[in-house]
């Protein structure tokens, strides 16, 4: 991905956590967490207790997701320095993401059709976020057509251990989240888009996902006729 | 989570019957027409230029699609023809059968559509061709050096069919 690895500054305000500065965001973890990944000892290897718990596992796995998805936001943050640029530059790496990712959950998940908006979102929500993230998200607020609706996200593994500073006060964090789900509708003839209503790390209590059905665009016949 | 996971392809492949080569040509499409793979194992006679030859056969599935939706007898509503049909909109015909080969087809709602041409005593592919789909995501998909839309350039995933398609019975 091009991330180059900056040293962190650490600050021990408390003995059991340890809270990375690396301006513009903090990271607090917890120091056992914090050392396995700043002094990038090889990983544990799998001991009899978590052979037998594949959530100890998982667990591990998600961390790296978490910390990497941050180093990204962080590299942004320095690189493009406007926040409208950095949270444009986010839905634009979650489209290319989505785009391929589509893929790879209609052959999980033996999805056949995709005609109705309805059952879309909430094959997305149930099925989908919890094929990727671990979560499940609960679709409401369905308009009168039935063409825009709320996915709500109570827990989002992307923002563990997530601050936002002063500074960053309109970046979106997980804006990736939509353009993955942008791009991965265009794939199935719906052009959406995608916008957030609350955001957890703004202060509201749970993240809110508004997506509103554009058009349905069926496939055409890509030929043109007289070649 | 998943994917950090293990990397075994899942379902596992339907069991090959009988050993042999009795695949002729597979394409692979996607749903603006680009032919992203066209393989040939058997292929004795050929009167078109490639170029003509993927058209034609993009063309020819996606007439027949249409003519299928428009002809089935149980759909209550049934669009003009000619009308393009949304993902899982209407059937889906799965294959046609002459008596010098068989044609096999499927199409997720992605629009990646994958074809296999056999010869005429090939049983339902439909669990092979989800299995090649399923190859598709696992090499090409996730491979970072492929940008999609463009014809497949990745050997192992040329490979990996290959010797998949050669053990169908």
């Amino acid at each position: 991905m091009g991330v180059k690895r900056k040293r962190f500054g650490l600050l021990q305000t408390h003995p059991s956590v340890l809270i990375l500065t690396r301006s513009p965001l903090t990271l607090s973890i917890p120091v056992s967490k914090a050392l396995y990944y700043i002094s990038w000892l090889p990983p544990p290897l799998p001991n009899p207790a978590t052979q037998f718990s594949p959530v100890l596992i998982a667990w591990q796995n998600a961390e790296l997701f978490t910390l990497t998805y941050g180093a990204i936001v962080r590299q942004l943050l320095t690189d493009l320095e406007e926040v409208e640029e950095v949270n444009k530059q986010l839905d634009q790496m979650g489209y290319n993401i989505g785009v391929r990712l589509v893929d790879e959950f209609l052959e999980k998940s033996n999805v056949s059709s995709c005609v109705d908006f309805k059952e879309t979102a909430e094959v997305i929500a149930k099925v989908g976020f919890k094929m990727f993230l671990g979560v499940t998200a609960s679709v409401s607020n369905w308009d009168s057509e039935g063409t825009t609706c709320s996915l709500i996200l109570e827990d989002n593994p992307l923002v563990d251990f997530v601050e936002l500073p002063d500074n960053c006060q309109g970046l979106y964090y997980c804006n990736i989240l939509s353009g993955v789900i942008r791009g991965a509708l265009e794939m199935v003839s719906m052009k959406t888009e995608v916008t957030w209503l609350r955001d957890m790390l703004r202060g509201d209590d749970v993240f809110e996902l508004q997506v509103k059905l554009l058009k349905q665009v069926p496939e055409e016949y890509p030929y043109k006729d007289d070649e | 989570m998943q994917f950090f996971g293990g990397t075994e392809i899942s379902p596992s492949p339907p069991a090959p019957t009988a050993s042999g080569n009795n695949a002729h040509m597979l394409y692979i499409f996607n749903r603006n027409g680009i032919c992203l793979l066209y393989r040939e194992w058997n292929r004795p006679l050929k009167t078109l230029s490639s170029q003509q030859d993927h058209k034609l056969m993009f063309g020819l599935l996606f007439s027949l699609k249409s003519l299928t939706a428009k002809m089935d007898p149980t759909s209550v509503e049934k669009g003009n023809l000619g009308v393009p049909q949304l993902p899982g909109q209407g059937c889906s015909f799965h294959s046609f059968r002459t008596n010098t080969y068989k044609l096999s087809f499927m199409e997720s709602p992605s629009g990646i559509k994958i074809i296999l041409v056999t010869h005429p005593r090939t049983g339902d592919l439909r669990d092979s061709l989800k299995y090649i789909y399923n190859l598709y995501v696992e090499y090409v998909v996730k491979n970072p050096l492929y940008s999609p839309g463009s014809p497949i350039r990745c050997e192992l995933f040329n490979k990996t069919v290959d010797q998949y398609v050669r053990g169908l019975g």
